[in-house]
């Protein structure tokens, strides 16, 4: 703990809303609250935005990895209580590091892109936040692993990619085309024509099953359809292993806003989108936003408790590190605070972690694939090895998108933690070596309030994602 | 840009339109003032201006821009800055179209004006590229853009090759690009035709073409883009770079005539003169070709009696071209006895000069060689006797006897090739065998209607190659297969009914009359079984086949009675090849009006036609009347309104498709009735027009 003197003291004490943490589900939060004339204060322990969504460069970034991992666990500072206060103080623990918060709408442990046609992206055209950030790279490409050749492949994800495509059969080709046209067809007549619309029945059964029962699919495309198209994280053919099987439903929604999202925006062909500098602008630019709304920030402030009232243990306000109590109608805690089991409301997606998901970032002089920037890659279940149980998912970022030294590929690896042991899973040869695995996205801080302000703000976007969870080894 | 549904415009966007239909009248008017007065002043130009950009469509407005920029250049004196404000001229022209372009990029007028600009040499055509790249980018498919581009590609030089790759990527972007697909065509006849390194031989070009477009069929069969590829590559592999001719009279007949002066044993002769005997030679070509004259074709035989001939085309195009061409020949009677033979040789191609509309040279010389026995002295002269009518009742009609095989008609199919090297085509039919089992492979995964008309299609130019290579063999032939094709599209595809059945007509026409026994099986002989004369004329009838349109017409060149009746022909296109055709049948028929019979124009030796039963005038409207050359037209001549025939006015307007295809012809025996248009009124028109009828609907007249 640092001295408390070097803490500033927060004027006024009383808010509407009090967020805790600047983690992207946050941040909106408080954009939303103060563009609908709520006086909020939005405060961070970090001297940096963004929680576990910050885009860090790469010392800030190993300090981060340390600092967490000497203290798995923080104990909350044992506080005085203070009798002559009507308020108790119920101290704040933080839970482990790694634990994190996805934004991708469909797949929480992806790569974090954007499809041109998500939530994500619907709120910020919606929003016009984009005009407090930079621009998006286009994600160039996304090839999938062929584990009978040993070669990366492009996925035929919509129809030119088909057209294109070397490796699938004529009769591939069709079948697949006719299987988009089919997915489009059931999209298109929502609610209208009902011959073109996929049965119930169908919606409800496994979408494997769907796919080579009902469609026909060879094992190829099915392949490529579940892992690198609908992004399943399990072996969908393997009933004793996958944890999740992907619904018939699902798949197409998956499917649909893939391909809603191919030709979005002129300057994207693909379905998926990077920011430049990182997806920490994201959560930056709504907090630039609820700032011009009048939102106080404080960062460097961690919060050591909350001010709970002594009769009916509810909820008045936080006690912050420089023993400021402040007071707020409402309270936004980051999910990664751990709230002692008395309190209510406690979030149940922090219970019951079903899914473990390994990460690895990599800096390296050689791209995957030479002549693309960005692209994804995916590696089917069994294709690397045959006890391989889920998909593996790279993204390699270049330096066009600030988040790699220029010349470098920055790549993050995720997989499934199903995996046996993964420290000596052998990698395919097309995988850079993973000597650099700790070193992290490279990214220069810059200014953050600047820019044009005005407007207003809008709905709030469905933000199911904000509880789900996963962990890193 | 395509498939918008039209939406009803709402209130306030009709009232921004009545504004600015308001401003664009007013401007219309002071500019059409400056227009007339030919005021080229800043103010009047910039009028223009602004008018083309609400409306980039007025081409009145371009017109007067073009007239202006004339009108400064040709101001222009001082020759240190000419080329400067020759440039600054054309430079606020090309912003002028670029302004209107963004209002509407489809606007001819516009794209007219910059080439018009471009062609005056004085502008950078790098910038139009890039302009280009602009429009292409935000429409593909816009044609303008592309008809642009191979303008000023072809300004500038810009190598095929680099273009054919600029095609390559467009379509990579999206294959469902039809002007990207026709330029690749268009830009790969000239690689082709150049034979540039890397595009010969051609077979090896088209096997990569039917690959690429392979990709873009069986992705998405239902974009048609790649199937009209698909059709122009199928007709590069299989047009053949060899002319072929059929004749009449056919190589190696022998010609003679009866004591009556009649061809062979035929009743119904072609013309006769009194000083000798004459009938035409007709030189029937694979493709429509020029040059055919006394040099190009030249005519060998004893005697020296025939000297320098008269060919005419038949039908020919605008540019002179025709599949047909005819001359007379005549031949003296001298009661020589016995009388002489005269062997006739026309050598085709003897000097170059016959050049096809693909631009085949006919350059290898060939001949046809064929006998006339001189006609016997006591010639008869067809003028005088009775003439009979000719009746198609089914009793008249015979199964030949043996000996009429030795007619023409037996080597009548017998097809002249000028190529030296016929069998050049193996590399074609693996190509096109290829595509078939590709063809089949599609069907197989999808029903598809345009994948089943191509394997039908396939079909065809497999056989046809086939026989290219002189290897006509029934049994590998798929006639069948393609027949059932076209009969299950019938079905599949009802709004395309009539083309089916059109092709349907053709392939079995083609199959039935491919071979010499099964040609017999439709030949009758006719003589009417009261007649006491014994006619002995050969009948070719294809009634009752359900044929919509005829074809094959190379092999029936010998056909001087044909019945068709009982069929439904709308169109009788091709029968003028048929210049021996002396009696028609068309009863029970689908021809809906005059119109439909030009053809027959041609046809000088008909005598006997019967279009009873049909739907003459039936039809208030005739869909194909334009094809038809109107009154008003000055093709038809300026002997329409002689009095010749005493007909009166009325009459004129009623029946002006009767005359302009009635008139001229010889006929001595019509029959119309069970047309909607027959009347008393008719006969008494057609009384007049045909002044050798002897039978009308079965009466005799006068």
């Amino acid at each position: 703990m640092e001295d408390t003197a070097s803490y500033p003291t927060i004027e006024p004490s009383n808010f509407d809303l009090i967020v805790v943490g600047t983690g992207l589900p946050e941040s909106i939060l408080a954009a939303a609250a103060s563009a609908a004339g709520k006086s909020v204060l939005h405060i961070d322990s970090n001297p940096y935005y963004g929680s576990h969504f910050a885009s860090l460069n790469l010392q800030e970034f190993t300090t981060f990895l340390q600092s967490q991992s000497q203290s798995p666990n923080s104990t909350p500072a044992e506080i005085q209580p203070d009798s002559s206060s009507e308020f108790e103080t119920v101290p704040l623990a933080t839970r482990p590091m790694y634990s994190s918060v996805e934004i991708i709408s469909n797949s929480p442990e992806d790569p974090k892109v954007l499809f041109c046609a998500d939530e994500m992206m619907n709120l910020i055209v919606k929003t016009d936040i984009h005009q407090y950030m930079g621009a998006f790279q286009s994600i160039d490409g996304s090839y999938v692993f062929d584990g009978s050749n040993g070669c990366l492949r492009n996925v035929p994800d919509s129809r030119s990619a088909i057209f294109k495509d070397k490796s699938l059969s004529l009769a591939e080709k069709n079948q697949l085309m006719r299987f988009f046209k089919l997915v489009q067809g059931h999209f298109q007549s929502d609610g209208g024509e009902e011959s073109k619309r996929i049965s119930e029945k169908d919606l409800e059964s496994p979408f494997v099953e769907f796919l080579s029962q009902k469609i026909g699919l060879s094992e190829k495309l099915k392949s490529i359809i579940l892992y690198a198209i609908a992004m399943a994280d399990y072996d969908q053919e393997n009933k004793e292993v996958c944890k999740v099987v992907l619904k018939t439903k699902e798949g197409i929604d998956r499917l649909i806003l893939y391909h809603s999202s191919i030709g979005r925006f002129p300057d994207a062909p693909g379905a998926m989108i990077y920011p430049i500098y990182g997806q920490g602008v994201l959560l930056e630019s709504f907090c630039r936003r609820a700032a011009v709304k009048g939102c106080t920030y404080v960062l460097r402030m961690p919060v050591v408790g909350l001010l709970v009232h002594k009769d009916d243990t509810s909820y008045k306000g936080v006690k912050l590190a420089s023993g400021q109590e402040l007071f707020g109608h409402q309270l936004i805690l980051a999910p990664s605070f751990i709230l002692s089991p008395g309190l209510a409301h406690s979030s149940p997606g922090m219970q019951g972690v079903k899914v473990k998901v390994t990460r690895g970032i990599c800096i390296t002089k050689n791209p995957l694939k030479p002549e693309v920037a960005n692209c994804l890659v995916f590696y089917p279940p069994q294709s690397l090895c045959p006890d391989q149980l889920t998909s593996v998912r790279v993204l390699q970022l270049s330096s066009n998108v600030k988040s790699s030294p220029s010349g470098m590929a920055c790549k993050l690896v995720t997989r499934g933690a199903a995996l046996p042991c993964p420290q000596t899973q052998p990698l395919p040869h097309t995988l850079p070596q993973r000597n650099n695995q700790t070193k992290a996205t490279y990214i220069p801080h810059y200014p953050i309030f600047s820019g044009k302000f005005g407007f207003g703000f809008c709905s709030l976007p469905q933000l199911k994602e904000i509880n789900s969870e996963s962990e890193i080894n | 840009m395509h498939g918008r549904p039209r939406k009803a415009p709402s209130e306030e966007e009709e009232e921004a339109s009545a504004v600015k239909a308001a401003k664009l009248r007013a401007l219309q008017s002071q500019f059409l003032q400056f227009h007339h007065s030919k005021t080229y002043t800043k103010e009047a130009i910039e009028v223009s201006a602004q008018l083309l950009q609400l409306n980039p469509e007025y081409y009145t407005a371009w017109n007067y821009r073009k007239l202006a920029v004339e009108h400064y250049l040709s101001g222009e004196t001082n020759t240190d800055t000419l080329s400067e404000s020759i440039k600054s001229i054309l430079d606020e022209e090309l912003k002028v179209v670029e302004n209107a372009l963004r209002i509407n990029y489809k606007a001819y007028g516009a794209w007219h004006h910059r080439k018009w600009v471009l062609s005056k040499g004085y502008s950078s055509t790098d910038r139009e590229l890039k302009l280009l790249a602009k429009f292409q980018k935000a429409d593909a498919r816009n044609f303008h853009a592309w008809n642009y581009r191979r303008f000023v590609t072809s300004l500038t030089n810009v190598p095929v090759q680099e273009e054919l790759q600029y095609t390559t990527e467009m379509i990579y972007d999206n294959f469902s690009n039809y002007s990207a697909w026709h330029n690749r065509s268009v830009l790969l006849s000239h690689l082709l035709k150049d034979k540039v390194e890397g595009y010969f031989p051609k077979q090896d070009v088209l096997t990569e073409e039917y690959e690429f477009v392979r990709n873009a069929l069986f992705t998405d069969p239902d974009d048609q883009s790649g199937w009209f590829y698909h059709l122009w590559l199928l007709d590069q592999t299989v047009r053949p770079d060899h002319l072929s001719v059929s004749s009449w009279p056919p190589h190696c007949s022998n010609l003679h005539f009866s004591v009556d002066g009649l061809l062979d044993c035929c009743a119904l002769s072609p013309s006769l003169l009194s000083s000798g005997l004459t009938f035409p030679l007709i030189l029937c070509f694979s493709e429509a070709v020029e040059g055919i004259n006394s040099s190009t074709v030249a005519i060998e035989c004893e005697y020296d009696i025939i000297n320098d001939l008269i060919w005419k085309p038949i039908q020919a195009n605008k540019s002179g071209q025709a599949h047909l061409w005819m001359a007379y020949l005549n031949f003296p009677t001298n009661g020589s006895h016995p009388p002489k033979i005269y062997q006739v040789k026309a050598s085709i191609g003897q000097s170059p000069g016959i050049i096809s509309s693909s631009g085949i040279f006919c350059s290898h010389s060939s001949c046809i060689v064929f006998t006339v026995s001189e006609p016997p002295s006591n010639l008869r002269s067809g003028e005088g006797y009775d003439i009979e009518r000719i009746d198609w009742e089914e009793e008249n009609f015979s199964l030949p006897e043996r000996h009429s095989e030795d007619l023409g008609l037996a080597n009548s199919f017998y097809e002249l090739r000028v190529s030296e090297d016929p069998k050049g085509y193996e590399k074609n039919i693996d190509i096109i065998a290829v595509e078939i089992a590709y063809c089949r492979e599609l069907l197989k995964e999808m029903d598809c209607k345009i994948g089943k008309l191509t394997l039908a299609r396939l079909l065809m130019a497999h056989d046809e190659l086939v026989s290219y290579n002189g290897e006509n063999d029934q049994k590998t032939s798929s006639y069948k297969e393609v027949l059932e094709l076209y009969r299950d599209l019938m079905i599949l595809d009802p709004p395309h009914l009539q083309y089916y059945k059109d092709q349907y007509s053709l392939v079995l026409l083609r199959q039935e009359l491919s071979n010499k026994e099964s040609l017999l099986k439709y030949c009758r002989q006719y003589g009417e079984a009261s007649s006491p004369t014994k006619n002995n004329c050969v009948c070719l009838r294809l009634d009752h086949l359900s044929i919509t349109r005829i074809g094959c017409i190379d092999r029936l060149l010998w056909v001087q009675m044909l019945d068709l009746s009982y069929n439904e022909l709308r169109s009788i296109e091709g029968l003028e090849a048929l210049q021996l055709l002396c009696c028609l049948n068309l009863r029970n028929n689908k021809l809906c009006s005059f119109s439909a019979l030009e053809p027959l124009k041609q046809l000088k030796s008909l005598k006997a036609l019967d279009i009873s039963c049909n739907e003459i005038g039936g039809h208030s409207v005739d869909t194909r009347r334009y094809l038809f050359a109107s009154p008003l037209s000055h093709k038809v001549g300026n002997d329409w309104f002689s009095d010749e025939f005493s007909i009166s006015s009325a009459d004129m307007t009623n029946y002006w498709e009767a005359l302009t295809v009635f008139k001229g012809l010889n006929l001595t025996q019509l029959d119309i009735k069970g047309n909607p248009i027959t009347d008393e009124k008719l006969k008494l028109f057609f009384s007049k027009i045909l002044p050798e009828l002897k039978w009308f609907d079965g009466e005799k007249l006068r």
